[in-house]
């Protein structure tokens, strides 16, 4: 009793201590995972947006208002990411908003942060319904959902075969990490199958995926003309390994964008030289912006990556795409709340819904050609739909593609349907899009 | 001095046989409760109510069912978060598919889905023992989550395979603030973990021990081997199933496989091994140390980087796990019957005290 | 047909990888009746140690013996440390512990190291074999070749060791009666911080060849999870039974995956060796060649 005891005591202490607000500052908590079997992409793109932040801290807040965080390790483990919420959510004055960067805490966060009212953001990945805003106030799934992205892979195809029509009658094995994650698109993959007249092969990679010699040897028995890759983790390098082992050409595997980055293609040596995946943003140090990372940021000694050398890495521009889309958000929200003043979560939500990154303005924050513009809405909490497609050649990821996106009105209705179906579940009256500014 | 059964007489054997002889120590049972019950959601904060006191409850209750199972009966078992997660699909597909079920109705339809499972997978414990049995309930493990996620019928076709869990409704009343939460999670632990007492103190219990020690011997004074094995395992599940459904519906708020993957049953596993095997109350501090542990720690090296020390946020979460790792470690060499030994040895020396001996 | 005895071989080869992790546990578990679920992680230790050291400027054949000497070294260490003061406690408290070694283990390989991914190359390509290929038709990698070649020598060096040698003989002899071992005067500490300090070298032998193929990461640490049906399969205290058990697992697992697999979904891969160790066990209790569990009464 006495251990349980001054535990807790030593917990509310410690709560109680923390919870000081510092009123001046705008609070961030983040939910990061540093360890376990995703703590590269994790430290990377963590690491990413807090190099923001320090950026935008040093070049004067936003409108004077400076940002500040704290983080909080979830193992990627959706029970710890929801403690991690409940304990960061009230502190330094309260949360503006919340990026687990994981499917499993963002399902368990969905209810609770419509309950007390903080925006959560699922950028490039979460519940692909979710971009219905009028259903879903409170979750930002911004940049692409899922169910986008593998309308651009398709639509990668098309451009590739030289029209929709050349795909009909060809075969694309869908292989997927069988969860929650790999089985999201399936919906619009078929859906897209049966528009465009291809055949969708769907075999499941039982997780972790450290062997998958029965996958592939299948794929080889099938002859798929293109396999879409959606892994995550070990699974991406040994599934290259192991099309490079039964001869299957690695030019024909696209991968997801979290198939899509360093961590993946380095393990698997040189059977993933010529492998394409998608990415929101692209890589490279060469942006304004992350020039000034490096120098503001890192030459200050504030620098959140210990390895120098992933600055610029996929993961890492991810992060500071990230930082900047809730940045500007928080600009937003100023914009009509009051400049200079810290933004409550429903203001910061207002600002979420009214990002409007056009080409002038990305060219303004030193960084074009690193993601497309974002326009959300009311209605539309994703903003871009786009991907680009690129090219792993040995040691650096190339563009093949610009900024495409695929049939994003087959996938809106597919949206649409999927976002009734969960407001009659939940007794949700969906909001009137019409009705707001 | 004052932990002294001197002057207390019992006149019936009804009263011999209660679970606390002792006036002291119905005393103290009875401010417990009445804190728990009644100071508690008075005073304490939504974080601590959703974040910490509701999954040391249930997790609680669920290592009372691998307590069961491995603690009395000796059977180890690392399956025990699948049968979590057989409960919590089973009261989810009641609740859906049952139109106007209680939900209590429903978490006992899910606990009796697990026990049904259970027995299954607790037929190989008739042949195979220690760590063989150890590895094949790994195979109970691995096959319910696969069954689950895979079959489309179980999640109702959920495009993602994750279901929000519905909102709990008991006579009327919505459960959905925190505090009532807490209450109903803790009337329904509590009430389970008297059953829990009440069974291993009678004559179930000490066949389950007699097993544990000695199967052999046990087998041949009369107590039947299969059906006192898979009673254990049963009951076990039963407990697993209806802390899995609490799991999903008062504290996660989604029914997902992938929350009761093995991480989970290694958890379970520790809170009976630390908090002490063959215990009841090791359920209960096993769970509160394996809950608060990783929190603490968390909040510590927050603590160190706030106050200057520029701790790298990668060094601060693996020294989180090695920290873990180590009281791991240190309490199985200083304790290894667990924290409930600690306990019991605490109230002896009460017993003599002031005195040394 | 032939698709058949590709995977047939495939999946052989593949399980040649699980038993090379399995044998680590078996060294253990034989001569100190330890399980040591800290095997994994010790596999992802030493192979990210490798790299670290690689990293730093040391040549493959330079990093090689540093990485044996700081196996060796933490086998000692962990005995010293963890075992000893766990003597004669009941099985699961060592269990328990060895889990708790395997946070402190991964933990201190990642601050040490640090948490991003790595290649390993060891020289061999891990691509079909041309000749093969082309009279044949059939792809078998030359990287699975090597590491069966690699897992063979081992298990003959094992095989030597453990029937000619002095240590050898005292470590059957402690497998088989710790107090009779000790009654004849070996010294029981000592042939314990051996066996520890020789798993470390099969995990070091077993992280580079797995992480070679994967990647050094700490997704290495879950192939403890493909050798425990492995262990159950062949018995906990058997080296032969470690290789035997390693093939039919590995083979049954991807015909199973292949054939019966699109019959229910796809995806037993993860569930099927564990069930069909579990059916064996029915049959044979104690694996296929494990020791009899005698009980008295």
């Amino acid at each position: 009793m006495k251990l349980i005891q001054s535990l807790l005591l030593g917990v509310a202490a410690a709560c109680a201590i923390g919870a000081a607000p510092a009123m001046s500052q705008q609070f961030i908590p983040i939910l990061s995972y540093r360890i376990g079997p995703y703590a590269a992409g994790g430290s990377g793109y963590f690491g990413g947006a807090i190099d923001y932040f320090n950026l935008v801290n040093a070049t004067g807040g936003i409108n004077g208002v400076k940002l500040t965080w704290e983080e909080c390790e979830t193992e990627y483990n959706a029970a710890r990411g929801v403690e991690c919420y409940e304990r960061l959510k009230k502190k330094n004055g309260g949360a503006s908003t919340v990026e687990p960067l994981s499917t499993g805490i963002a399902y368990g966060l969905i209810d609770r942060v419509a309950q007390d009212k903080i925006p959560m953001t699922t950028f490039g990945y979460g519940l692909g319904a979710s971009a219905d805003g009028n259903v879903f106030r409170w979750v930002f799934p911004l940049g692409t959902t899922y169910w986008d992205q593998v309308a651009a892979m398709v639509a990668y195809l098309e451009q590739k075969e030289g029209g929709a029509a050349k795909l009909k009658g060809k075969k694309i094995a869908y292989l997927y990490h069988d969860s929650a994650y790999g089985k999201e698109p399936i919906g619009t993959l078929d859906a897209l199958a049966a528009k465009d007249g291809f055949e969708a092969l769907k075999i499941p990679i039982t997780p972790p995926g450290t062997t998958q010699e029965s996958v592939w040897l299948q794929v080889r028995q099938q002859k798929p003309d293109y396999v879409i890759l959606w892994g995550f983790g070990v699974m991406n390098p040994v599934a290259l390994k192991t099309a490079a082992k039964v001869g299957y050409p690695r030019e024909k595997i696209i991968g997801v964008w979290w198939a899509g980055s360093e961590e993946d293609v380095i393990p698997a040596g040189s059977a993933a030289k010529g492998y394409v995946s998608a990415a929101f943003s692209a890589p490279g140090t060469s942006f304004p912006v992350m020039q000034d990372i490096k120098t503001k940021v890192y030459g200050a000694g504030n620098g959140n990556l210990e390895d120098k050398s992933r600055i610029g890495s996929i993961y890492h521009t991810r992060g500071v795409v990230y930082g900047i889309l809730i940045t500007e958000a928080i600009r937003n929200a100023q914009a009509k709340y009051g400049k200079g003043k810290v933004m409550t979560p429903e203001q910061v939500r207002w600002g979420l819904e009214h990002i409007n990154l056009t080409d002038a303005r990305i060219k303004e924050l030193g960084a074009t050609g690193m993601f497309p513009p974002v326009k959300t809405s009311c209605a539309d909490h994703e903003g871009s739909g786009m991907v680009k497609f690129q090219v792993w050649d040995g040691s650096a990821f190339k563009p093949v593609t610009g900024f495409i996106a695929g049939d994003r009105a087959l996938v809106r209705k597919l949206v649409e349907e999927a976002a009734t179906k969960y407001a009659a579940e939940k007794k949700i009256t969906p909001v009137d899009c019409s009705k707001e500014m | 001095m004052l932990y002294r059964e001197a002057g207390q007489f019992k006149s019936t054997y009804l009263a011999d046989s209660a679970i606390f002889p002792l006036l002291q120590d119905r005393i103290a049972m009875a401010v417990l409760l009445a804190i728990a019950f009644i100071v508690v959601p008075l005073t304490a904060t939504p974080y601590l109510f959703s974040a910490i006191l509701i999954p040391t409850l249930i997790l609680a209750l669920a290592a009372i069912g691998l307590n069961i199972l491995t603690g009395y009966a000796g059977q180890l078992s690392l399956g025990s978060a699948a049968f979590m997660a057989v409960g919590a699909f089973a009261s989810f597909n009641f609740i859906l598919r049952v139109p106007g079920i209680p939900i209590l109705v429903a978490f006992v339809g899910g606990g009796l889905c697990a026990a049904a499972i259970g027995i299954v997978f607790g037929l190989p414990s008739l042949r195979i023992r220690g760590f063989y049995l150890a590895v094949a309930t790994l195979a109970a493990q691995f096959f319910i989550i696969w069954f689950l996620t895979k079959v489309g019928w179980v999640t109702n076709y959920n495009s993602s395979g994750v279901i929000t869990a519905q909102p709990i409704v008991v006579f009327g009343y919505r459960f959905d603030a925190p505090a009532p939460k807490y209450l109903l999670v803790l009337s329904i632990v509590a009430l389970m973990a008297l059953a829990a007492k009440n069974m291993t103190r009678g004559n179930l219990g000490r066949k389950w021990m007699a097993i544990r020690d000695m199967d052999v011997a046990a087998e041949v004074i009369g107590i039947p081997q299969m059906k006192t094995k898979l009673l254990a395992f049963a009951v076990s599940s039963f407990y697993c199933g209806v802390a899995g459904a609490l799991f999903a519906y008062a504290y996660l708020g989604t029914v997902e496989p992938e929350a009761y993957n093995l991480d989970l049953s290694f958890r379970i596993l520790f809170m009976v091994i630390i908090g002490g095997a063959g215990t009841i109350l090791g359920s209960f501090l096993g769970s509160a140390f394996i809950v608060l542990t990783p929190i603490v720690l968390n909040v510590t090296v927050g603590w160190l980087d706030a106050s200057g020390l520029h701790v790298p946020a990668s060094a601060g979460s693996n020294l989180e796990v090695i920290v873990f790792g180590v009281l791991i470690i240190f309490f199985l060499i200083v304790e290894p019957l667990g924290i409930a030994r600690l306990w019991s040895i605490g109230k002896e020396k009460l017993r003599l005290w002031p005195f040394p001996h | 047909m032939q698709f058949f005895f590709e995977v047939l071989i495939g999946g052989l080869l593949s399980g040649v990888m699980y038993s090379l992790v399995a044998l680590g546990f078996v060294l253990i578990y034989k001569a100190s009746g330890v399980f040591n679920f800290a095997q994994g992680t010790m596999v992802f230790f030493a192979a990210l140690t490798f790299v670290g050291l690689t990293e730093h400027g040391l040549s493959f054949w330079m990093a090689l013996p540093a990485t044996l000497v700081v196996m060796v070294l933490l086998g000692l260490a962990i005995e010293r440390a963890v075992l000893r003061p766990l003597v004669n406690q009941p099985q699961i408290s060592l269990f328990m512990a060895t889990i708790g070694l395997s946070f402190l283990l991964e933990g201190l390989a990642q601050i040490v190291w640090g948490t991003s991914v790595r290649g390993l190359d060891i020289g061999v390509a891990d691509e079909p074999i041309g000749w093969i290929a082309d009279r044949f038709g059939l792809n078998i990698s030359k990287f699975d070749l090597v590491a069966a070649l690699i897992a063979a020598v081992l298990v003959a060096a094992l095989a030597f060791f453990f029937s000619r040698t002095r240590i050898g003989r005292a470590l059957r002899a402690v497998a088989d009666d710790h107090q009779a071992a000790l009654a004849v005067g070996i010294p029981l500490q000592q042939i314990w911080g051996i066996v520890w300090a020789v798993a470390g070298a099969v995990a070091l032998v077993a992280g580079l060849l797995w992480g070679a193929r994967n990647g050094v990461q700490f997704a290495l640490t879950f192939v403890a999870l493909k050798a425990l049906p492995v262990l159950m399969l062949g018995g906990l205290e058997s080296v032969p039974g470690a290789i035997v058990g390693g093939l039919i697992i590995g083979a049954s697992e991807k015909l199973a995956e292949v054939y019966l697999g699109p019959m229910v979904g796809g995806g037993i891969e993860g569930w099927f060796p564990y069930v069909l160790a579990l059916v064996v066990l029915l049959f044979r209790p104690e694996g296929l060649f494990g020791e009899k569990i005698i009980r008295r009464v």
